[in-house]
């Protein structure tokens, strides 16, 4: 018998969709029965009054969680987020519901013990539920009480070998595509370098001193498994340089019906015999393509949008000299809309130890630690004090693929020591001429 | 250092009615200080166990410890 009654809560779980208040059904029964005989360090009926909780706000459409505090581990200022609910005496098993944010592997990969030994912690200290992962790509720890963050930082540390992730004005836990592990496309080892970075940027991952978050991510191509472009303040996407690698035969194999397009996807439906023309030439959104009998690029104008290489990947591939693209400044609508990240760099090679990609990062930094105003995300910052003024803090020269469209941001000025020759004008002939 | 650590903690005691500080008005308190020398310090005085920090979940704050709001939404100014 639940301890709350959920009409509200149940419908939703009616839809074709797996519904999470099944999930915390299924662990509160599973606490009220605790058939493992666990000495619960957090409420036994967390996941209870969770629902509980939940109902009500549903009823009242009104929220009952306050957030914030200075709940965390000592010397840490992110990792914790405090949460409380304003009514601790309807629903005590949530009085105090922190979140644990962990930092997740470089492509996530886990194995089942580990995985097993983060349950076993979680249902011992903790609500036993999870968010498998958050958006930043943390793995989620939801709902536990102060008294056993520490315990859970040190069991954490100590059993697993694991950190926590950031939060708050820190840098936020990297995140990266599987890359070069598992994908033909990868164009750099995303893992190294989103582990590299995790280990150098330890002190800004838990000791804030950003003006607000800072996000990492790391695609090994255009094909963005993780969002880089529109999901971190500092994107780093794996590109090349050179021409896409065309294998003729295979091209032709493709044309004849011998490999399936899209390597066997969309095959829900039948969408009669492949079209090269229909399905990638006339689909290059530069329109560098074109067919007859052979497959030629103008490489010039290709974007790297990918298209022509999951259609065709066993007959094309990305180029062999390979790197990626720095962008800067995407981040969620709170302030001004949702923006995407802006080019910065349109090539680097992603060696070790990545000096680099470090000094871009570090310069950017030390900027926006200087101009950035409070609970101003790089992106903004950058927006407001204009683009040609991070190209001059990181040292990067402009260049044509900076410029979006001609003449449609022209935010290049020149300054006169940048002219050759320099020029003079006198101002006051010029305002004679133009009224101010 | 621990000259550095006492402009940071009258800086703090001065301010009346106020407890929980962003870091870029911390640093205010030492203007010449490159912001990633009053971050040592800041992390000194936390490790010290004088400094804590406030977090909301999307930005962190500092505050002497013990004082003002200890949990609930505080969101600075
Ligand atoms: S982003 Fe590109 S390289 Fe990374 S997993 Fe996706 S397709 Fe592969
Ligand atoms: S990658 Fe995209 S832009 Fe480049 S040739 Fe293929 S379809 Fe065209």
């Amino acid at each position: 018998m639940a301890k709350h009654p959920t009409p509200l809560l149940d419908q939703l779980e009616t839809g074709p969709w797996p519904s999470f208040v099944s999930d915390i059904k299924q662990e509160a029964e599973h606490r009220s029965k605790n058939p493992k005989g666990i000495d619960f360090q957090a409420p036994q009926d967390c996941p209870a009054d969770l629902l509980g909780v939940l109902e009500l706000s549903f009823k009242e459409k009104e929220t009952h969680w306050k957030h914030g505090g200075i709940v965390g581990v000592f010397g840490y200022g992110g990792g914790v987020i405090g949460r409380y609910c304003d009514k601790p005496e309807e629903f005590p098993g949530v009085a105090h519901f922190h979140t644990v944010r962990i930092n997740q592997p470089a492509g996530k990969y886990y194995h089942t013990d580990y995985l097993r030994g983060v349950c076993d912690i979680w249902e011992l200290r903790g609500s036993g539920l999870t968010n498998m992962h958050g958006s930043t790509g943390d793995l989620v720890l939801l709902g536990t009480v102060t008294p056993q963050l520490e315990e859970i930082f040190y069991d954490m540390t100590h059993k697993l070998n694991t950190d926590l992730g950031g939060s708050g004005g820190n840098l936020r836990t990297p995140a990266d595509c599987l890359g070069q592990s598992r994908c033909e496309f990868a164009c750099y080892d995303t893992q190294d370098l989103c582990h590299t970075l995790t280990n150098d940027y330890q002190d800004e991952l838990h000791r804030p001193a950003f003006p607000y978050k800072f996000k990492f991510k790391f695609d090994g191509c255009p094909n963005s498994c993780v969002a880089a472009l529109a999901r971190s303040d500092f994107s780093v996407v794996g590109t090349w340089k050179d021409d896409i690698q065309i294998d003729q035969a295979k091209v032709k194999a493709y044309v004849g019906g011998e490999f399936k397009p899209n390597a066997g996807a969309h095959a829900g439906r039948d969408w009669g015999k492949f079209d090269i023309v229909k399905e990638v030439i006339e689909r290059c959104p530069t329109k560098c393509m074109s067919f007859d009998g052979a497959l030629k690029i103008d490489n010039a104008n290709c974007t790297r949008c990918m298209h022509c290489i999951n259609v065709m990947p066993r007959a094309l591939r990305v180029g062999k000299e390979k790197g990626a693209s720095i962008l800067l400044g995407a981040k969620a609508p709170i302030l001004d809309g949702a923006q995407l990240s802006s080019l910065l760099v349109p090539f680097v090679p992603v060696e070790k130890p990545y000096t680099e990609i470090k000094e871009v990062i570090e310069n950017i930094w030390d900027w926006w630690m200087e101009e950035g105003k409070n609970r101003e995300r790089v992106g903004e910052t950058m927006k407001r004090l204009s683009f040609q003024k991070l190209l001059e803090v990181t040292n990067i020269k402009p260049v044509a693929q900076h410029v979006k469209e001609p003449r449609s941001n022209p935010y290049i000025f020149f300054r006169e020591d940048e002219v050759l020759g320099g020029w003079t004008r006198d101002i006051n002939e010029f305002r004679k001429r133009h009224a101010r | 250092m621990e000259a550095e650590k006492k402009i940071i903690m009258d800086f703090l005691e001065g301010k009346k009615g106020k407890t929980k500080f962003y870091f870029n008005d911390l640093c205010k308190a030492l203007p010449d200080m490159k912001q990633r020398d009053v971050k040592k310090i800041l992390t000194a005085l936390v490790n010290d166990g004088k400094l804590e920090f406030w977090s909301s979940g999307s930005t962190t704050l500092y505050g002497m410890v013990g004082a003002g709001k200890q949990h609930s939404t505080e969101e600075g100014e």
